[in-house]
């Protein structure tokens, strides 16, 4: 899971999870996944440090990093906003939903509020047809939405605001 | 001793009902349980999915199998001392059926299970799946057993080939074909990987399967195993999947701690461990060779084929991949035998499919019926039909690499070749039902955004087709549109259904093409006309609104 809220990476905890994974076959993604975690978001310096420590080229740990969508080189808002664009959350209007989210928040889809807050983002089918449409806030779901129930769900997280 | 209870509920703990609150549920019924002083005599399970997602949280009351829907924490206690203390039952709760107007009580007697035949669901719903003993009190591990110290692993691979069961991850591969080139590949390393990647828009059901019976799939995975000659397997799942990878490594350290993973199973020499890797989050991945690149620590991107994966898969070694449903299915046929699987359904692809109903249809979730089937049962009898009195347009089948297929379809027995002929198939069992409200125009814009966004970019035909659909069918809902738009999306997918390297490429078309052919007089509205005839498209906007 991408994590969201803006660390400092402590190179030495880094240093401590690629060296644990030097060496093993396929450890890239284990590695890359568990330094985010710790991390937020995945540096050029971070990436540099892990393709020395797992004794890969730099150019293989960022193809990695940038192809998956759980990886982030760029820095996250404290929630990401994951809106299903999937043919069973379209049909029902998840497009409504997803303008209605850009014009609370101020951005655009792929964008981070200035304040750091909120990335919103649009995202594949999340498997919870049931309900839909669906929007994933970091590991929170919430279903059944229509432009109206977004105002609401907004301002929940903004009163949580920098402390979960 | 053993505790006798009275009464069991089960109170389903599948992703959907948890998203509506199931755990509150189950908290508040074992604390009102004990207030009741009935802690002794009922006793509360936590289950995997029903599949009556949309009726969710639900639970059953048994002995007598009374089904309760969209259960709340507020309701719990009139459960308790209506039902559970004065024995009778909460009646604005039951299970009401779409097409009858009076309440269902029991479980079995609602048409949304009657109509379905359970062999990979069998105890999802009924069993703690976080208990090995009671997946082992259903005859659990007993094929694997059987299989190890009975069977030679020939003998098991001609079990699997005579079952005739086909791959249920979306291509229908004879699995017993697959585990005996595996088998046949020289090496003295070789894998056995369980593709539980799902991505295809619509599709949850590997979820569900392994939230509700994980021990099922380790299980087909061991003998998949012993038959194939691998002593490593490895579970590839979504990263997304938290609930699901809990259960999993959960079931792994039981199977362990019972000695039915590890070293020597069942006092053969036969060693067998399983490990959990979790994807990135990449669609493609679900195409095998994109998962074993993915597995490896590369970019998700798929490879060139052949070499087949059972010849030089993971790390150069000879690997099967299976997906979480067909190994589900593996058990079952090792303990009732290949004549009893190949007797259900239809004869060229036998057993059951597990479906997963989504759009515009009273029951959405999980469902398991016999091959065979017709769309027209699944929508009306057992998905309970259209909601609000609206007419059938549209069922896309397999999700949005399936065709979309109009009414005239629904009597077509559905199995694994018949929907070839209209354009489709059933590919993962997603079933998207559409009612006339949707346009086709702005559904193969979704379908083609998807493929835009999923494409890996490693060959070009996908890498610079996909969004070339994108753009055309955008135009085209605009009103921006000409008659050759449709000659031009014709010669693409004529490209793509060849050029690409791997499946999801050569799939762009399918959805795209088949609203086309069913529904070509609502493109010439849009062409000719400029109207959309449901007036979802936005005619004069923008043609790129993204």
């Amino acid at each position: 899971m991408t994590v969201c809220c803006q660390r400092t990476a402590d190179l030495g905890t880094v240093a401590e999870i690629v060296k644990k994974y030097a060496g093993q076959p396929g450890a890239l993604l284990p590695a890359l996944k568990e330094v985010q975690r710790a991390a937020g978001h995945l540096t050029t310096e971070l990436l540099d440090q892990v393709a020395k420590g797992l004794n890969l080229p730099l150019s293989q740990v960022y193809g990695v990093a940038s192809f998956y969508t759980l990886f982030s080189i760029t820095p996250k808002g404290k929630y990401i906003i994951r809106v299903c664009e999937s043919a069973p959350c379209h049909m029902v209007g998840a497009r409504s939903v997803l303008k209605q989210l850009e014009r609370e928040l101020g951005i655009a889809a792929g964008e981070t509020t200035p304040d750091g807050l909120f990335t919103l983002e649009t995202t594949s089918c999340l498997g919870i047809c049931a309900v839909a449409p669906a929007i994933m806030v970091n590991d929170q779901v919430h279903g059944n939405l229509s432009p109206d129930s977004v105002p609401e769900i907004v301002r929940a997280y903004r009163e949580k605001g920098g402390d979960e | 001793m053993m505790q006798f209870y009275r009464s069991h509920i089960l109170v389903c703990s599948g992703s959907n009902c948890s998203l509506r609150g199931s755990r509150a549920v189950r908290e508040a019924l074992v604390r009102e349980v004990a207030a009741a002083g009935l802690a002794g005599e009922v006793k509360v399970v936590e289950t995997g999915c029903f599949g009556l997602c949309e009726q969710g949280p639900t639970m059953i009351v048994y002995p007598e199998g009374v089904l309760y829907c969209k259960v709340t924490e507020a309701d719990v206690s009139e459960i308790v001392r209506t039902h559970l203390l004065k024995g009778r039952r909460v009646e604005r709760l039951l299970y009401q059926e779409p097409t009858v107007p009076k309440a269902i009580q029991l479980a079995p007697e609602v048409d949304y299970f009657k109509k379905q035949q359970r062999i990979v669901l069998k105890n999802c719903g009924t069993i703690d799946p976080e208990s090995i003993d009671e997946y082992i009190a259903n005859n659990g591990y007993e094929a694997l057993g059987r299989a190890v110290t009975g069977m030679s692993p020939d003998q098991v691979i001609e079990e699997i080939k005579g079952s005739k069961l086909r791959g249920r991850g979306g291509a229908g591969f004879p699995t017993g074909l697959k585990w005996s080139s595996g088998r046949k590949a020289p090496g003295e390393t070789k894998y056995i990987i369980c593709n539980a990647d799902e991505g295809e828009p619509g599709t949850s059901k590997d979820r569900l399967i392994l939230e509700g019976d994980p021990h099922a799939v380790l299980e087909g995975m061991a003998i998949a195993g012993y038959a194939v000659g691998a002593c490593q397997g490895f579970v590839y799942i979504r990263g997304e999947y938290v609930l699901a990878i809990e259960r999993l490594q959960k079931a792994i350290d039981a199977a362990r701690e019972y000695g039915l993973l590890g070293s020597g199973i069942f006092g053969s020499e036969f060693s067998f461990d399983i490990e959990i890797r979790t994807g990135a989050g990449a669609y493609v991945c679900g195409e095998e060779t994109a998962l074993i690149e993915s597995m490896e620590g590369n970019r998700g991107e798929p490879r060139i084929k052949p070499p087949y994966p059972t010849d030089s898969g993971l790390w150069g070694c000879p690997t099967v991949v299976n997906n979480v449903e067909t190994l589900a299915n593996v058990p079952p046929i090792i303990l009732n035998g290949a004549a009893w699987f190949a007797a259900i359904g239809s004869s060229n692809s036998p057993g059951t499919k597990v479906f997963t109903l989504s759009g515009d249809i009273v029951n959405k979730g999980l469902i398991e019926v016999p091959m065979g089937i017709t769309l027209r049962e699944i929508v009306y009898e057992i998905g309970g039909g259209i909601p609000g009195g609206r007419t059938f347009k549209m069922a896309q089948t397999g999700g949005t690499s399936g065709g979309c297929l109009p009414g005239t379809v629904l009597d077509v027995p559905l199995d694994a070749d018949s929907l070839i002929p209209h354009g489709s198939g059933l590919g993962s069992g997603a079933l998207l039902v559409m009612d006339d409200t949707h346009c086709v125009v702005d559904m193969a814009i979704a379908f083609a955004r998807f493929f835009a966004h999923e494409s890996c970019g490693k060959c070009t035909p996908c890498r610079e087709g996909t969004p070339r659909f994108l753009e055309i069918l955008q135009k085209i809902a605009a009103g921006q549109g000409r008659q050759e738009d449709l000659a031009l999306l014709e010669e693409l997918a004529r490209v793509m259904l060849k050029a690409p390297l791997c499946p999801l490429g050569q799939t762009v078309p399918v959805p795209i093409m088949t609203t086309i052919r069913h529904f070509r007089a609502e493109y010439d509205a849009h062409i000719n006309q400029k109207t959309c005839p449901t007036g979802v498209c936005q005619i004069g906007a923008p043609a790129v609104a993204d």
